[in-house]
């Protein structure tokens, strides 16, 4: 019995010894966290790194779904910066009062149609590689973003539909929460492929994994993609903020397959 | 490999338990030793976490305690900060989601202490106080060190609740759970991998130390009867 008590002392201890470290750990210095959705991990990673490298300053990036972060938000969240994946949730959040302007466009989204590395799928602009599967009937399953709350899910059934696949590919459609979890449905090897945001298809990670065209940005409405300052920001918010339109910045996103904003001059 | 997240997840498993197994304690002996009117409502009401989705309860804390309710912003002047996005709020969220964890095991176990024990200890003068110290919690540690475990367990693999109420800040709300997510979500398979094989062999080696160790305590139970 003592044996016991000593080791249950044993295991009380070290949990107090974890929790004691844990809380004099320094708070982490005034660091500002902004929301981001997730399709724009790859640049924006790229792009904090040279900012941190450039000011000296640094952020916080949390990624994440934008209609999910729009509902923390209204909640006070403590974000001080969001950048949305469509902006039509900007404009909620700004109709609600939360933020301190409309915000501004810094990237426009593209499709892209990705398979992974050992599937039978053809990929070109026209999906008729995708059209020769499904007919053949070896198409099994097929990702998208869920059409009814993600941006690049509804502007995916928008093109599938304008290429009159829509009904027959509806059977083998699995939906992510979100782009990226659909990007990685799509090259999982459990899908034939899918059709997702060309900023994650470019990247690195992902051309590990599979293969990707891009598809023909005139076929559906564009993905304007919009970030905005949140009450709370602080000055190094706002220089971020800057940081993201300078030609510099814009490079790295248009490196990561995304448009330019309209009236916007591409700085080669 | 997210040091920080996992940290950050061991923090709040045991902020949780120091907090909840107290607590736990008095409750469970509570609703073992007495009846009372309404008891199984109560009884019910403990239960209702473990068939709820987690993004049910994720759900109702975000909005409950939102700077938007009256009970989040009364809470928010008097702790001075919010509580969803928040490390304190996580712990709250905790708390609720594994009170039936906490509360079953130890109910049993008080449950199952004779009656006529206690009654011994109380004609020999023993207080109340110095019964449940000496003689109730020697007899109980078992489902003690069940509920223990069981939560701390439970918390460290939290994925709902976090996600709807924690808002993915690191070194704040960002627990292991969410970053293997978030690693997926980059195709980093190799640190979601990483992560989750450390969270593997951490629930095999709690709970084959737990079951070693109340068995040892059954051991030792039975050898003093005879």
């Amino acid at each position: 019995m003592i044996r016991l008590k000593r080791g249950l002392g044993l295991a009380l201890a070290s949990i107090i010894l974890v929790f004691g470290l844990s809380v004099m750990q320094a708070k982490a210095a005034d660091v500002p966290a902004i929301a981001a959705a997730s399709n724009i991990k790859f640049a924006l990673d790229e792009l904090s790194s040279a900012f941190t490298q450039d000011t000296g300053l640094k952020v916080r990036l949390s990624y994440g779904s934008s209609g999910n972060f729009v509902a923390q938000i209204k909640h006070g969240a403590p974000f001080q910066m969001f950048l949305s994946a469509d902006e039509r949730y900007i404009e909620q959040l700004a109709k609600s009062g939360g933020t301190l302007d409309d915000g501004v466009l810094y990237a426009v989204g593209r499709l892209a149609i990705a398979a992974p590395k050992n599937s039978p799928l053809q990929l070109d602009p026209e999906l008729k590689g995708l059209k020769r599967l499904i007919d053949s009937g070896e198409l099994k399953r097929f990702a998208i973003a869920n059409p009814d709350h993600a941006p690049y899910g509804e502007r995916a059934r928008f093109l599938l539909k304008g290429f009159g696949l829509w009904e027959s590919i509806t059977p083998a459609l699995i939906y992510g929460e979100n782009v990226s979890q659909a990007a990685q449905f799509a090259v999982s090897g459990s899908t034939q492929g899918g059709i997702i945001a060309l900023s994650l298809a470019i990247a690195p990670q992902f051309q590990k994994l599979g293969r990707y065209k891009a598809l023909p940005e005139s076929l559906h409405e564009p993905i304007y993609q919009r970030m905005v300052l949140l009450n709370s920001a602080g000055s190094t918010a706002k220089a971020f903020y800057q940081y993201l339109q300078t030609d510099k910045a814009r490079q790295v996103f248009s490196d990561f397959g995304f448009g330019l904003p309209p009236g916007v001059a591409k700085g080669e | 490999m997210d040091w920080q997240a996992l940290l950050l997840s061991v923090k709040l498993s045991s902020v949780t338990v120091l907090i909840l197994i107290p607590f736990a304690i008095f409750v469970s002996r509570f609703l073992a030793y007495r009846q009372f009117r309404g008891k199984s409502w109560v009884e019910a009401l403990i239960m209702v976490p473990l068939v709820l989705p987690p993004t049910v309860i994720g759900y109702y804390l975000l909005v409950g305690l939102g700077s938007q309710s009256w009970l989040g912003q009364t809470l928010e002047s008097l702790f001075g900060h919010q509580l969803v996005f928040n490390f304190s709020g996580l712990v709250i969220a905790s708390i609720l989601v594994n009170i039936p964890f906490a509360i079953q095991p130890i109910q049993r176990s008080f449950e199952a202490v004779p009656e006529d024990v206690c009654d011994a200890a109380a004609c020999c003068g023993m207080s109340r106080l110095k019964v449940l110290f000496k003689i109730e919690l020697p007899m109980v540690w078992p489902g003690v060190l069940t509920a223990l475990v069981l939560c701390f367990s439970h918390v460290l693999g939290e994925f709902g609740v976090v996600l709807m109420m924690g808002g993915n800040i690191a070194g704040e709300t960002k627990t292991i759970a969410i970053s293997i997510y978030d690693s997926v979500q980059a195709f980093d398979f190799a640190s979601a991998g990483q992560m989750s094989l450390v969270l593997l062999i951490f629930a095999v080696t709690v709970l084959a130390f737990t079951t070693s160790l109340s068995r040892r305590m059954g051991a030792g139970h039975a050898s003093r009867r005879r």
